[in-house]
């Protein structure tokens, strides 16, 4: 499928990015802004440095429910709505805290990647046996029909991607948003509350993100996105983020991107998210793929050659960055290859990350990324490249 | 002193039997960034149109091309050590490589500055 203009969907912000941004592309079939006015080092830095504001409507919020009416008590509600999208995910949704949100993916029958998502148990009572659920953008569609067909009718998805869905990210975002969504500020890493305000409605936030700083992830009505997203930039510590730095930030950060550190032939455990899948899970053995996933799971701690690849963070030695398709080689042999690469501007230097057998999957180990049919020299490093900032406990 | 321009947005200027190339003002703001440029070695011969040297922006790598046919006789050392240059100044102190032409009249079918304008929509 090639992406024209007459077929590209537009975000709900785009007469605000028309104004600001100077580089557009398509992307996930939504015409993006990729670049704005500064640049991508210019936003990277910012958003490490103060607070940067993305636009990632193009994703796939949801809300992924019990029909109307099951007359369950809140926590069975929560257990039971939670025991019917554990039918696609790995790891321990029933046991989720209310307001708190698990990283997950979703898995198909050979335990291989259909998607990583966002999954959330909403904090109030009543909203019990609903869980809020973010998936990609390219598979949005596909991983609704999966949902559905998975609940068999038992539960239903409503989408919510009609709404903007902005994140803001960076240490100045809770003095950002605080003041505007009083007690934002309260929350934790990797939690989820609905704030009810005068004046933007509804907001449905997350304290999560994909740069590896501090921040929140906000789905807002789509008549109350533009006074909501004019509220933020108003502020001086607030600058639009385009594409392009959201993805030199999430490399720093060690985070995968779908469809290139994740696909559907990538177990969880070849791309190091063994964490994802809690203890009652693996006893239970009970998701997509068991069966590959608890062997690989053993290989990974008896390192044994059976298990055929690992996600690892390369840092070559040289300037020249190692991109996407690069091939892994050592002692003049193909041994993996790259998924995702550029350079880091915190580092001042060119990171990747790529999957290589695990014999290899030790920080210090060296390799040769043949970029351009050059052979240059790169060593294994533990991920993240930079650390992470998450406001925990 | 002639300037002249290829589609793919390298400029040449010529001195003598010397054509010294980069890339143009458009071309850099719309690469952004420069984090990156490899260069040919010394001595090396080119044909026209050939794969020359990459520069990479933080998002993407390009190619440049040989605009000319020719034998690279210097090579802009301190883009290598300082990328940003070629954001900085790139028909200046941005320049990539200086060719010692083979065939002048190759030049001839380059763009002038205002047919290059009218490429880039100007």
């Amino acid at each position: 499928m090639t992406d024209t203009a007459e077929t590209l969907k537009s975000l709900p912000l785009d007469a605000l990015h028309r104004e600001l941004a100077s580089k557009w592309g398509p992307f996930a079939g939504y015409d993006m802004p990729i670049l704005y006015k500064e640049g991508l080092m210019a936003e990277h830095a910012w958003t490490r440095s103060s607070a940067g504001l993305f636009d990632v409507s193009h994703m796939g919020p949801s809300f992924f429910g019990l029909p109307k009416g099951h007359g369950l008590e809140p926590e069975d509600a929560h257990k039971r709505v939670a025991s019917i999208i554990e039918r696609l995910v790995p790891s321990d949704i029933q046991n989720l805290k209310p307001g708190q949100i698990r990283y997950t993916v979703l898995l198909n029958d050979r335990g291989g990647i259909e998607d990583d998502l966002m999954v959330a148990r909403p904090s109030e009572p009543e909203a019990q046996g609903d869980l809020y659920v973010v998936v990609n953008a390219g598979c949005k569609e596909a991983d609704w029909a999966l949902l559905e067909k998975a609940a068999a009718g038992d539960a239903r998805v409503v989408r919510a991607d009609d709404r903007a869905l902005l994140a803001l990210q960076g240490p100045k975002a809770e003095e950002v948003l605080n003041p505007l969504v009083p007690g934002a500020g309260e929350m934790r890493f990797m939690t989820y509350a609905r704030f009810e305000t005068r004046l933007f409605g509804r907001l449905t936030i997350s304290r999560s993100g994909y740069t590896g700083e501090d921040g929140f992830e906000i789905l807002v009505r789509p008549e109350h996105a533009m006074a909501f997203a004019q509220a933020l930039l108003g502020h001086a510590q607030v600058k639009l983020i385009g594409l392009g730095a959201r993805d030199s930030l999430r490399l720093e950060a060690g985070l995968c991107l779908y469809g290139h550190d994740l696909d559907p032939t990538i177990s969880p455990i070849e791309a190091s998210l063994g964490w994802i899948i809690q203890k009652r899970r693996r006893e239970a053995a009970d998701f997509p793929g068991a069966e590959r996933i608890l062997a690989e799971i053993r290989d990974d701690a008896t390192h044994s050659p059976t298990l055929r690849r690992k996600r690892v963070g390369l840092r070559p030695v040289g300037r020249a960055p190692a991109r996407e398709g690069v091939d892994i080689h050592s002692y003049g042999d193909k041994i993996g290859v790259v998924t995702s690469g550029g350079f880091s501007p915190t580092l001042n230097a060119p990171i990747s990350m790529g999957y290589v057998p695990p014999a290899f999957a030790k920080a210090g180990a060296t390799l040769d990324l043949m970029i351009r049919g050059q052979k240059h020299l790169a060593e294994i490093v533990d991920l993240p490249f930079v650390p992470h900032r998450y406001k925990k406990g | 002193m002639t300037v002249k321009y290829t589609p793919d947005h390298e400029w040449v200027r010529l001195e003598g039997d010397l054509a010294i190339v980069g890339i143009t003002t458009y071309a850099a703001e719309q690469l952004g960034d420069v984090v990156y440029v490899e260069l040919p070695a010394l001595g090396k011969s080119f044909a026209k149109g050939a794969d020359m040297a990459v520069v990479e922006s933080a998002k993407a790598a390009s190619d440049v091309y040989a605009p000319v046919s020719g034998e690279v006789v210097a090579v802009n050392e301190a883009i290598v050590g300082n990328p940003q240059l070629v954001n900085d100044g790139p028909e200046g102190e941005g320049w990539f490589v200086k060719l010692k032409l083979k065939d002048p009249s190759e030049c001839d079918g380059l763009m002038d500055a205002a047919a290059y304008r009218t490429h880039i929509g100007g």
